[in-house]
């Protein structure tokens, strides 16, 4: 049995190194050489300053934009370090809400939501996924209707027709990989920021 | 539930039954040392790394020798990790200047990676420094799985072999299955996974200014060299705190679906190199095949109950299923169908919250785990995992027709017997005994996030998953407390280690006993009587031991939603 100790050190340290420096660091160089933006987080840039990520959500709470899903991050209390605070689409904390089916903390949540959004549309069905909260917290897709319910509130803060953002919101919109895999969706970011170039 | 989402799932099915003879072919070639495509550029590596550790491939180990080797390799593996959560302060790739992780959560954590567990009580992004991942986390990652695929294939050579004491050389079999079959794959995969938009940096955290104006810091990562290997190897710890929902760790529909598959890949793989290494490819066809049944029947559930939405959610006009605690680019389909397989492999990694879904779309989860995680299951631990399982099955079927059962040639005694039950009884003790305990110490129950039955099903999730080495979570549970950093260590290191040294012991017992040819008396262990009564004696076991358990937490839950009771 002692006899197995050599390999048991050697042979560990040996895989440690290959395993956990040479092959993330080798990996690390050639994604960068190779796919040189999605290495670094697929970031977009306006006037030269990052502005986001195209795969990471981000905070929409003015009238003008069309807005994410709800987002249950958190991070710590500036006043009490030991407690946390709301801070929607924290993208150093990704979480979900972790809320079970019959708790009414979370039925009462999308009631509230449901609410305002019948109140801002009456004339949709509100879609699932503008009232509950994604599983990371950053979910940067709505469903294509959960794009077009809100047309109505931005095509007014906008002077914009409402043809004019429904066209707009097809053309963001994306289908199943092959017609087969995932879902139809919208980018809030990529749409918010077509809607601004769309003045 | 809709055609196109049933369409993914057979799709899925197709390509992992499409992938099992190559890999099967290719697996048994690397493990029985014969000529492979990578030969040329590997021999020399892997000759190399034999000098100087001072292995002599040729020379074999008994199975004592083979299990000490192992829990060596272990030992030392548990204090590197250890040793670089505790000082990744002072070690360099630390851009965002994370402090030391501290001891309970560092402990938790290397127990965790060490047995495959990888379940998280640590935040990724908001705790471990790149060193941390890489050199801890991304290591071990490739060792335990590593480590798994070589048990199993050291009890496939028991039940291959004849009149034989020893069972392989563990450095050897670590050895290739990291380099001809880990590596090489992960250097692929790693590659595809960025160019799905997965990043791959030393950079810092960015600082982006929003549309609105607001600041929001994004963080980043050497993300795809983890995600590869944590999940080929069932690893599923995840590089971020939400695992695979985060859109940095699961990009697109397409690294999605192709992260399904490389969890089951080589779970299923193995059971062709059983067959091949056995002499027969329908033994394990057959296994594959209680697998598949047990799978396609979860899956189904869980689709059927996230698709049907909650009472809650329906009372309030929203259609489209239960999308809380999910991501809309993979919708109900992809997030029911990844929960199902993450939990019948032992992977562990999530792509929506399992806490959120459905009492019974979560309950399937939940009984994967409790079945010992043998529906494909976790890299080589999946298939020992099942094997124990086929032994008492064709235990049970030997004392219907009062015959010494046997097996692939194998007669079945006392000894396997008791080896096999010592395993499968070994996982409720902890699930189901630290559940207990915890339930009544009110500092455990504090850590409960949701009330009512659904805090029951937290707990006993938890333990379930710790003590089977899966790894996913009912998130809301705080477990980054005192009791549950070890007493969910304690489950993850009981879970791993008394099923693999009962395992080891039955591999050694089989080897040495004679090859019998199979004769008129012999159960044939190819057909459909044979899957069908392998699959009763899971379930028949698996739902005595855990039923009352689920009947406490999902079931009585699923009948208040129905209700509409909320808590």
């Amino acid at each position: 049995m002692l006899k197995e100790i050599r390999p048991a050190i050697v042979l560990l340290l040996a895989l440690t190194l290959l395993t956990g420096l040479a092959y993330p660091l080798a990996m690390t160089a050639l994604a960068g050489v190779i796919f040189p933006k999605q290495a670094q987080g697929s970031l977009i840039e306006k006037d030269g300053q990052v502005i986001g990520s195209a795969l990471i959500g981000q905070q929409f709470t003015e009238d003008k934009y069309f807005h994410g899903r709800p987002s249950a991050t958190t991070a710590a209390d500036p006043e009490d370090s030991s407690k946390t605070v709301s801070a929607p689409y924290n993208a150093v904390n990704s979480a979900g809400s972790n809320l079970g089916p019959t708790n009414k903390v979370l039925i009462d949540r999308v009631t509230a939501d449901v609410d305002r959004l019948k109140a801002e549309n009456p004339s949709a069905p509100v879609p699932v996924d503008l009232v509950t909260t994604s599983a990371s917290g950053l979910d940067p897709d709505i469903s294509p209707e959960a794009a077009l319910f809100q047309v109505p509130r931005v095509a007014k803060a906008r002077g914009l027709s409402e043809q004019r953002l429904q066209q707009l919101v097809r053309d963001h919109s994306q289908g199943r990989l092959a017609g087969l895999l995932g879902e139809p969706r919208v980018n809030v970011l990529a749409l918010n920021l077509a809607l601004d170039a769309a003045k | 539930m809709t055609i196109i989402g049933w369409i993914q799932i057979a799709l899925y099915c197709v390509i992992v039954v499409a992938l099992v003879k190559p890999l099967g072919w290719y697996m048994t070639r690397v493990f029985t040392g014969e000529w492979t495509p990578l030969s040329p550029v590997l021999r020399p590596v892997e000759a190399g790394l034999y000098w100087l550790g001072g292995v002599d491939p040729k020379r074999e180990q008994h199975w004592l020798t083979y299990t000490v080797a192992m829990l060596l390799f272990h030992v030392g593996g548990f204090l590197i990790l250890y040793g670089v959560l505790r000082l990744q302060a002072m070690l360099p790739f630390n851009p965002q200047e994370q402090s030391a992780v501290a001891p309970d959560l560092s402990f938790n954590t290397a127990i965790s990676f060490l047995t495959n567990t990888n379940w998280q009580n640590y935040g990724g992004e908001s705790t471990l420094s790149y060193l941390s991942q890489m050199l801890g986390l991304t290591h071990q990652n490739f060792l335990s799985a590593a480590t798994g695929i070589a048990l199993a294939v050291a009890l496939i050579r028991g039940f291959a072999r004849s009149s034989m004491r020893t069972i392989g050389n563990f450095w050897v079999d670590v050895t290739r299955c990291t380099l001809y079959v880990l590596l090489p794959i992960c250097i692929v995969y790693a590659l595809f996974l960025v160019s799905q938009g997965m990043p791959q940096t030393l950079s810092a955290y960015v600082d982006a200014t929003t549309l609105e104006g607001a600041k929001q810091s994004i963080a980043v990562g050497p993300v795809a060299s983890q995600v590869a290997i944590k999940m080929l190897g069932t690893n599923g710890g995840g590089f971020f705190n939400a695992n695979a929902s985060h859109p940095f760790e699961n990009p697109t529909a397409l690294s999605n679906f192709v992260q399904m598959l490389s969890i089951f890949a080589l779970g299923a793989g193995l059971t062709n190199v059983f067959g091949r290494m056995v002499g027969n490819q329908r033994q394990g066809w057959a296994i594959l095949g209680v697998m598949g049944v047990l799978f396609i029947a979860g899956v189904a559930i869980t689709y059927w109950a996230e698709a049907n939405g909650t009472t809650g959610l329906n009372a309030l006009g929203l259609a489209g299923g239960n999308m809380e605690g999910k991501e809309v680019r993979f919708g109900i389909v992809a997030s029911s169908l990844f929960a199902v397989i993450t939990t019948a492999a032992s992977c562990g990694a999530v792509n929506a919250m399992h806490d959120s879904f459905t009492a019974l779309g979560g309950m399937i989860p939940l009984i994967n785990m409790q079945l010992g995680e043998i529906i494909v299951g976790g890299v080589g631990a999946g298939l020992y995992g099942m094997l124990l399982f086929v032994v008492l099955a064709i235990f049970v079927a030997g004392l219907m027709v009062g015959r010494t059962p046997e097996y692939v040639g194998k007669k079945i005694e006392a000894r396997e017997v008791k080896m096999a039950m010592l395993a499968i009884l070994v996982l409720p003790l902890m699930y189901l005994g630290w559940t207990a305990v915890a339930v009544v110490l009110p500092q455990a129950v504090a850590s409960i996030a949701n009330p009512g039955p659904h805090g029951f099903s937290e707990v006993l999730y938890a333990f379930t998953s710790a003590t089977g080495n899966n790894g996913s979570a009912f998130g809301g549970l705080t477990g980054n407390t005192l009791f549950y950093n070890l007493t969910l260590a304690t489950s993850m290191f009981v879970g791993r280690f008394f099923m693999i040294v009962p395992a080891m012991a039955l591999a050694g017992s089989l080897a040495a006993k004679k090859s019998i040819p199979a004769s008129a008396g012999t159960l044939p262990t190819t057909g459909g009587l044979f899957i069908g009564l392998v699959v009763g004696v899971i379930l028949i076991i698996g739902g005595l031991t855990f039923f009352p358990a689920l009947a406490l937490g999902p079931i009585v839950e699923h009948l208040a939603m129905t209700a509409n009771t909320l808590f």
